[in-house]
Order: structure tokens, then C-alpha cells, then sequence
């Protein structure tokens, strides 16, 4: 097959055709305004599946904190017989860890940096206790 | 044997003649970008997995390719003008580029095809995390917003005498995501893919020197050391149902966008689902690589001289530079005016993430942050609008497409 390069080289063109700059005006605007619809109505959606999923989350909650109550109560009847450590782990937990004058938050963020430096998965770490040293 | 005969005859068929006959020495400028690529992206670390292979993409086909008579070129840009002309027997003959075309004309195929830039998208949906963006949607405004670049853009190429579909492609430079401009211009303007990967790849990689600037002209020192609150949680339920929902909702808005959103959000579905973890890893890791390897050198070999060096391409460096600016600016009045209707709430420098670029942009932002109050977190919160970016421009590109595609 004997094909004319020349030719066909002759025939690279510019694509699509020249617009008005009305048009062109028109159009950016229009499709500015598409970008923001489109995103604005899967942020309703969103919105609207976030709501049924914190109202299952709150339902979930509360049912936690009545069961955290009841194991209150229980430790202030019997001090002795209920420690902390008696508590339920979280899934995947190795222990509790011993809390020295550090609060909750604080605690969480030194596990997650001392993992970050480690280079090493937190899950595969064990915290025995975090005392703050003053 | 003639001995000077063949002399000759070697001197005449190799490529160092081609230099100095015609427009050969526009293969020596070309050569002499590329190697100015080359030293950006391993140097410099300029985007380096993509810029690597892009520049040496570009010197192979200036290497080979001299001219419509070049007969061991790589790449060879006439047989893509007959696979684009209606007129030509070979019009849309993946099997003409495969029976006469080169090594790279056979990998830009999957360019052509736009089956490198949605496998990428699967590669970065694999890798994303969305959670941000679940636990505020309202960045998807900022994600929105970020994409004013695009269509200021669009407008200056065609008060510049470009073509709407030029335009169009030149315009998706400011959506600041690589995949999707290559996948729209291939489409709407296949003759300027090697300027504009070239221009939307480096400004990705000089987005800390594009955007502090613009973010400290836009923002007073108050508004960029605010603190936001944490973000909810979001549970894992919640990520695995929103890949399904913007796939369903983008694609059946615009249903042009259905190859790029559709990849990206299968790929977010096989990391959160929890039962596909070899798939997620195969495409986070392995398929990335490969496709970055094919997508980088034969968008490379689009930067043939004949096509690439001309005032075009100057014009279309300068419209990209004005679109990453832009983009930035949109995002940062909006975040402004969240900063103003929240009370103090939000830090409008997560605006400026919502140029995709991920996560680039958002680690511009916790910089800028983190300098004008060191205590300041705002990664995370800046995410949302970076992940939100990537769906923005997929839908800017989808409209695009949809207005002046075939």
C-alpha cells in the first residue's frame, strides 16, 4: 500500500472550529456554573447521607455511654471487684494503657508520632503506660 | 565496495544529516528541552515519575522522527492526522497505526483511546482517602470554586484566536489534574497534547512557588492563623457507599465523565470495600507504575518539532500559568467568604487545595498554615477541598467535552 505522507502531513489542522467571544463568554460562565451545581448538589447528597449515618452514630452513642454508666455505677458500689482494666478492649487492642496526669487526646496523639517516627503500624506497637513528666 | 560511496550513504541515512537539512535544527531545540525536562524532573524533582518519561519520550521522537519521509520514526504525527481525518481512508484505523506506525505510536494508542488516563484515575481513587470530604462536604464549594482557572482560561485562548476545542483543552490546564487534561485533549485537540501535558505537569510540580504568593496576597495574617475544629468521624459504612453514590450522581449528570469518574470511584470502592485488597494494591502499586511508564513516554512523543515549536505553545505555557493562578484565586475567595459566613471557622487557605493536585496543593496549605500560626493542623481540612478538586475538574473536562466533543 503506497501512502502519500506528504500529503496527510499537509493535512494537520487545527481542531474544532474559531468562537465568538460572546460565545466563548457565554459558555465559560455556563460551565462555571455547571461545576458549582453538579458539586453542589452531591454536597446535598452527602449532607443527606451524613445525617442518616450520625443519627445511627448518635443511637450507637448513646447506647455506649448508658453501658459506660452502668459499669460507673457498678465501680462506685463495688470499688473493688470492677477495675478499669476490667473494661472491655477495642477491637484489635493489645491492653489498656495507664494514664499518668495525660489526657485521652493527648495520649492518642504521642501513640500516633511515636508509630510515625518507629516507621512502624500503631497496631503493631504496645503502650504500657504514658506518664507526663513535669 | 565503494568505501566513500557507503561513507555517504551511512552520512545520508543517519540522523545527525537530518540536523542541518530543512527544519532539522528544530529537532535540536527540541532535543535540547528535553534535556531541560530532563534535569527538572531528576534534578529538580518536577512531577519526576511522569516529566522523566514524558522528556525522554520527547527525545526519542526528535531523535527519529525528521519529517513526514522518516521511515524508522518512533512516532510518526501523519499517521494520527489521517486517523483524525474524516476524509481519509484511514480515518479512526487503530489497525493502519499498528501496521505502519512505531513503537510509541503503537503505546500512544492507549492514550488515544483514553485508557491510560482513566487507569491512572482507578490508580489515584485506590489511593485516596475521602474521608475528609465525607465529613465536610461543603469543600466540594471549594472544589467547585478552584476550577475558575478552567473557564478564565478557556476564554483567554479563544480571545487569543484559539479554537473552542483548543480552548476547551488549553482551559482544563487549570483544573491542575494531569489525567484529565490529557484525556480531554486527546479528544478535543489531540495537536496540542504535548504543550499542554508538558505545561499542566510542570505547573502541578511548581504549585509551592505559584500558590504562597496568591494565598498571602488574598488572605490577612488573622484569617491564616485560624484553627479549625476537627473533622467527625466517618465511619467506614459511609466510605464505602460514596464511591457508589458520586458514580452514580456525576455519571448520570454528565455522562462523559462516566471513564474518568467511573475508574476513580471503582478504584475508591476496592480500597474501602475491605474484600479487595490484592485488587487495591495491584492498582495503587504495580498498575499505576506500568501505565505511568506508557502514559509519560508516548505523550512524550507528541512533542514532535513540526508540532511543538511554534508561538502556539508559548501561548498555551502563559494560558496554563494564568488558569493554576486563577483556580488558586477562586478557591481562596471562597474560602474567604466561608471564613466570613462561618465567623472565623474556616481558614480560607484550604481554598487554595481545591486546585486537585493531590495531595500537593493541600500540603501547601498546612505550610502556609502552620506558618502563620505553628500550631495549626489544617492538612486534613484542606484535603477535602484537594479530593473534591479531582471530581471537580472531572466534571469541568466532562462539561467541556460534552459541549464541544463529537
Amino acid at each position: 500500500m503506497n501512502i502519500n505522507f506528504t500529503l496527510l502531513a499537509a493535512q494537520t489542522a487545527d481542531s474544532g472550529t474559531k468562537m465568538e467571544i460572546g460565545d466563548a463568554a457565554i459558555t465559560a460562565l455556563f460551565g462555571y456554573g455547571v461545576v458549582f451545581a453538579g458539586l453542589v448538589m452531591l454536597m446535598i447528597v452527602l449532607y443527606i447521607t451524613g445525617a442518616v449515618f450520625k443519627s445511627k452514630d448518635a443511637k450507637v452513642k448513646a447506647q455506649e455511654k448508658a453501658v459506660l454508666e452502668n459499669v460507673k455505677k457498678e465501680v462506685e458500689a463495688n470499688p473493688l471487684t470492677v477495675t478499669p482494666l476490667a473494661l472491655p478492649c477495642a477491637p484489635g487492642s493489645a491492653g489498656h494503657v495507664k494514664l499518668h496526669g495525660v489526657p485521652d487526646k493527648e495520649a492518642a496523639m504521642i501513640m500516633a508520632i511515636v508509630a510515625d517516627k518507629m516507621q512502624t503500624p500503631l497496631n503493631e506497637l504496645r503502650f504500657i503506660s504514658i506518664k507526663e513528666v513535669k | 565496495m565503494n568505501i566513500l560511496e557507503t561513507l555517504e550513504n551511512l552520512w545520508n541515512g543517519s540522523g545527525f544529516q537530518s540536523f542541518f537539512v530543512g527544519e532539522g535544527w528544530k529537532n535540536l531545540v527540541m532535543i535540547a528541552i528535553s534535556c531541560v525536562l530532563l534535569y527538572l524532573g531528576i534534578r529538580k524533582k518536577f512531577e519526576p515519575l511522569l516529566l522523566v518519561g514524558i522528556a525522554f519520550g520527547c527525545l526519542l521522537v526528535n531523535l527519529s522522527y525528521f519529517g513526514p519521509e522518516s521511515t524508522d520514526a518512533l512516532y510518526h504525527p501523519e499517521l494520527w492526522s489521517a486517523f483524525l481525518d474524516e476524509e481519509s481512508e484511514f480515518y479512526h484505523s487503530y489497525g493502519h497505526v499498528l501496521s505502519h506506525g512505531g513503537l510509541l505510536d503503537i503505546l500512544y494508542i492507549g492514550v488515544k483511546a483514553g485508557v491510560y488516563p482513566s487507569l491512572i484515575f482507578m490508580g489515584v481513587g485506590a489511593m485516596t482517602d475521602f474521608g475528609p470530604l465525607i465529613a465536610n462536604p461543603k469543600s466540594l464549594l471549594l472544589g467547585a470554586a478552584a476550577q475558575m482557572g478552567v473557564f478564565l482560561a478557556f476564554f483567554g485562548a479563544v480571545c487569543l484566536g484559539f479554537t473552542g476545542n483548543q480552548a476547551a483543552s488549553i482551559g482544563i490546564i487549570g483544573g491542575a489534574d494531569g489525567p484529565t487534561a490529557i484525556f480531554l485533549t486527546t479528544r478535543l485537540a489531540p495537536e496540542l497534547l504535548g504543550p499542554i501535558a508538558i505545561a499542566a505537569y510542570s505547573y502541578m510540580a511548581l504549585i509551592p512557588m505559584i500558590q504562597p504568593p496568591l494565598m498571602k496576597l488574598l488572605t490577612t495574617k488573622k484569617e491564616r492563623e485560624v484553627k479549625m475544629e476537627q473533622n467527625r468521624n466517618v465511619t467506614k459504612t459511609e466510605k464505602i457507599i460514596f464511591p457508589i453514590i458520586v458514580a452514580m450522581f456525576v455519571i448520570l449528570l454528565l455522562p462523559s465523565t462516566a471513564p474518568l469518574v467511573g475508574c476513580l470511584m471503582l478504584g475508591n470502592l476496592w480500597r474501602e470495600c475491605g474484600v479487595t485488597e490484592r485488587l487495591s494494591d495491584t492498582v495503587q502499586n504495580a498498575l499505576m507504575n506500568i501505565v505511568t511508564v506508557f502514559l509519560g513516554i508516548s505523550v512524550g512523543a507528541t512533542t514532535a518539532a513540526s508540532s511543538f515549536l511554534n508561538i502556539k505553545t508559548l501561548m498555551i505555557i502563559a494560558l496554563g500559568l494564568t488558569a493554576f493562578a486563577f483556580s488558586t484565586v477562586g478557591g481562596l475567595l471562597v474560602g474567604k467568604l466561608m471564613y466570613l459566613l462561618t465567623g472565623g471557622k474556616v481558614n480560607p487557605l484550604i481554598g487554595s487545595a481545591g486546585v486537585s493536585a493531590v495531595p500537593m496543593a493541600a500540603r501547601v496549605s498546612q505550610m502556609e498554615g502552620q506558618k502563620a500560626n505553628p500550631s495549626n493542623f489544617l492538612l486534613m481540612h484542606a484535603m477535602g477541598p484537594n479530593v473534591a478538586g479531582v471530581i471537580g475538574s472531572a466534571i469541568a473536562a466532562g462539561f467541556l467535552l460534552a459541549v464541544f466533543g463529537k
